[in-house]
């Protein structure tokens, strides 16, 4: 756009072509990518979770107790005594230590059901809004089925009739929360189905699978990866519901759930049970949360320049 | 001589589906019994307003949807019921262009994946780096370099971004190429390029091309014949030089009286068209331009006037969807247009 037509008009000669940017530079000049860092809370939320992230899976090895380790004469004790920075629980055991490892499966949970029901949503929103017609009917209307029940008495019922185990709630979180992604992608699919270089490419012969992962998906990426950052944050609440309803992830594997629900007796004598907890869930989820909107600002196309 | 394209009698008509059963009542006649032949080799501009169903019959050729009825003969085939898998090997003998250079081409993909894609379907039996080659050639041919492989289509202005569309759509070495407007997005002084390049094409690899364009200058400069479209169907064709003389079908008078003046001068009186085109959803019974044409006579609504030999020593292949005889209609202003479109100074 901003290079001029400098070839003579009449003969066929070659026009100039831009030049080159190292891949690297380009990435780093990449408009969307600053704007991104500008966003604050978005960055303050990608800061938190990387900091809360490698203290969960570094945090147990550098502490002196292991989340298992039971010191009866310790029961209770407040945050900063001795070594047990968090306090103790009712039976002794160290806060920090359950906190972190419960925090490795909180997120690993959250993580793990986000690339689930990312990939059952994109499956099914990419098949309905690609193919329309009766498969796109078909496909809406169960979307709009599971969207129907309240997600966390479908996500109660199953766990009750299910062995709760961290898979297990992986799973039931997925195939409770894919159905934004999915409504999401049949939208942005119907729109570059229409697009002529989505033509184009049918006009060649391309198969259907080519259309929709090259040249469809790579243009929806955008909203995906918003709705998938939103969609862990869910995934984290959600476990932390039914763990603390004593229906997820089972004592003594801790996790930010179960550790609430140990200490809703304790609130008034120790509270700190319930705090550090409480305070790790919302700061995992709001940073999620923030993360996600600075993505959609960035990351939307009408926001650029 | 066998054309390369012959459709008969083709229809694409787009249902209006309303009501809770869906019951069908309208549709829109976007193109309604269209008969146009291509010979091989020959490049067959097709004008007319917006709505007036060009770019409907370009892609309706292509096989892009299937025609409501009718037929397509291409090369002696009737192509327009053949199914998915059928219609692959005609893909590769047909290309199109499309108008927007900045929709036409994946921002998400190179110039290199946009260029060999094509042979991945076409050509399976080439290595990757026989592709790449065959991809810089063509890229040549359209007057980009090699260097161009590793772009996004955004790193480039809009008539590169359409040398590129172009070179998509020679990947496959088609015989025939719809152009849908593919000049009208453009700066006047890149359109020139591009017509010029469109022309150097054609001659070089013989191509067939139907350019589908609402710009008389741009049809003036390329075409060898001229189908002029309204509502949906062809109102008149004829050579380039006959149409722009020796106008027979009161639209294209009209139509020749719009475009704008090239040289300075006394202005010629412009025929103004009385009010707004009728709707492709129930247009006027008999000739459907009557209801905006100056010389339209009670006979106009009766029956609908089939394509015929222009009156009057016009030619033979010289024809006309008008009822009158007796019409002396003005011709262009220049013998057409813009003879050559001048690269500005």
């Amino acid at each position: 756009m901003s290079n001029p037509q400098t070839a003579p008009l009449s003969s066929p000669a070659t026009t100039s072509v831009p030049t080159r940017t190292s891949a690297l530079r380009r990435f780093a000049r990449n408009p969307r990518l600053r704007k991104f860092m500008r966003h604050r809370l978005a960055m303050a939320g990608l800061v938190t979770i990387i900091v809360l992230t490698l203290a969960c899976f570094i945090g147990p090895y550098l502490l002196p107790y292991d989340e298992l380790y039971i010191d009866l004469r310790a029961r209770f004790s407040p945050p900063l005594t001795g070594a047990h920075i968090f306090g103790t629980d009712p039976l002794g055991r160290d806060i920090a230590a359950r906190l972190f490892s419960a925090g490795q499966i909180s997120l690993t949970v959250g993580f793990l059901a986000m690339v689930l029901s990312t990939l059952i949503g994109t499956a099914i929103g990419l098949v309905a809004g690609y193919f329309g017609g009766w498969s796109r009917v078909g496909l809406m209307r169960v979307t709009d089925a599971f969207l129907s029940f309240p997600s966390i008495f479908l996500m109660l019922t199953l766990a009750a009739f299910l062995r709760p185990s961290p898979t297990m709630i992986t799973l039931i979180i997925a195939v409770t929360s894919w159905m934004e992604v999915a409504r999401i992608v049949e939208a942005e699919v119907r729109g570059q189905a229409g697009r002529d270089f989505t033509i184009a490419a049918r006009m060649i012969g391309a198969p259907h699978w080519w259309i929709m992962f090259r040249e469809i998906l790579p243009n929806i990426m955008g909203p995906i990866i918003v709705a998938a950052t939103l969609t862990v944050a869910r995934a984290i609440l959600l476990e932390a519901y039914i763990s603390f309803l004593g229906y997820g992830i089972q004592p003594p594997l801790p996790s930010w759930g179960n550790m609430l629900n140990n200490a809703q007796q304790y609130l008034d004598s120790a509270p700190w049970l319930a705090i550090v907890p409480g305070v790790a869930i919302t700061l995992a989820v709001t940073s999620f949360n923030f993360i996600g909107d600075g993505l959609r600002d960035a990351l939307d196309a009408r926001s650029v320049n | 001589m066998k054309p390369l394209i012959d459709c008969i009698d083709l229809k694409q008509h787009y249902p209006i589906r309303h009501g809770l059963l869906g019951r069908q009542s309208l549709a829109v006649k976007a193109v309604d019994g269209v008969n146009l032949q291509i010979q091989r080799g020959e490049v067959v501009g097709l004008v007319g307003e917006s709505g007036s169903g060009k770019s409907t019959l370009g892609r309706t050729l292509m096989m892009m949807e299937k025609p409501t009825s009718g037929s397509v003969i291409y090369d002696g085939k009737d192509i327009a019921g053949l199914t998915h898998a059928g219609l692959h090997p005609y893909r590769r003998r047909m290309q199109m262009v499309f108008q927007d250079p900045f929709s036409s081409l994946n921002p998400r993909m190179t110039v290199e994946d946009s260029l060999t894609m094509p042979l991945r379907f076409h050509a399976p039996e080439l290595s990757a780096a026989q592709r790449r080659d065959e991809a810089a050639e063509t890229l040549e041919r359209v007057g980009l370099s090699r260097s161009a492989f590793e772009r996004f289509p955004h790193e480039f202005s809009g008539g590169q971004r359409q040398r590129i569309g172009i070179a998509r759509a020679l990947m496959v070495k088609p015989e025939f190429i719809v152009a849908d407007e593919p000049v009208s997005a453009l700066d006047v002084s890149v359109q020139a390029q591009v017509l010029n390049l469109f022309s150097s094409i054609r001659q070089t690899l013989g191509l067939t091309l139907l350019f589908v364009t609402h710009d008389l200058a741009v049809v003036g400069h390329i075409a060898d014949r001229v189908a002029v479209m309204y509502l949906g169907q062809i109102m008149e064709i004829a050579p380039t030089r006959a149409l722009f003389t020796a106008p027979a079908h009161p639209y294209t008078e009209t139509l020749l009286s719009a475009a704008p003046q090239p040289k300075a001068g006394p202005r010629r009186a412009r025929i103004a068209m009385r009010g707004e085109p009728p709707s492709p959803l129930n247009p006027p019974s008999g000739c459907v331009f009557r209801t905006r044409c100056a010389h339209a006579l009670p006979e106009c609504a009766q029956e609908r006037p089939a394509l015929r030999p222009a009156p009057a020593g016009r030619g033979a292949s010289h024809f006309t969807a008008c009822l009158r005889d007796d019409l002396s209609l003005t011709p262009a202003v220049t013998e057409t247009p813009s003879p050559r479109i001048r690269t500005p100074v």
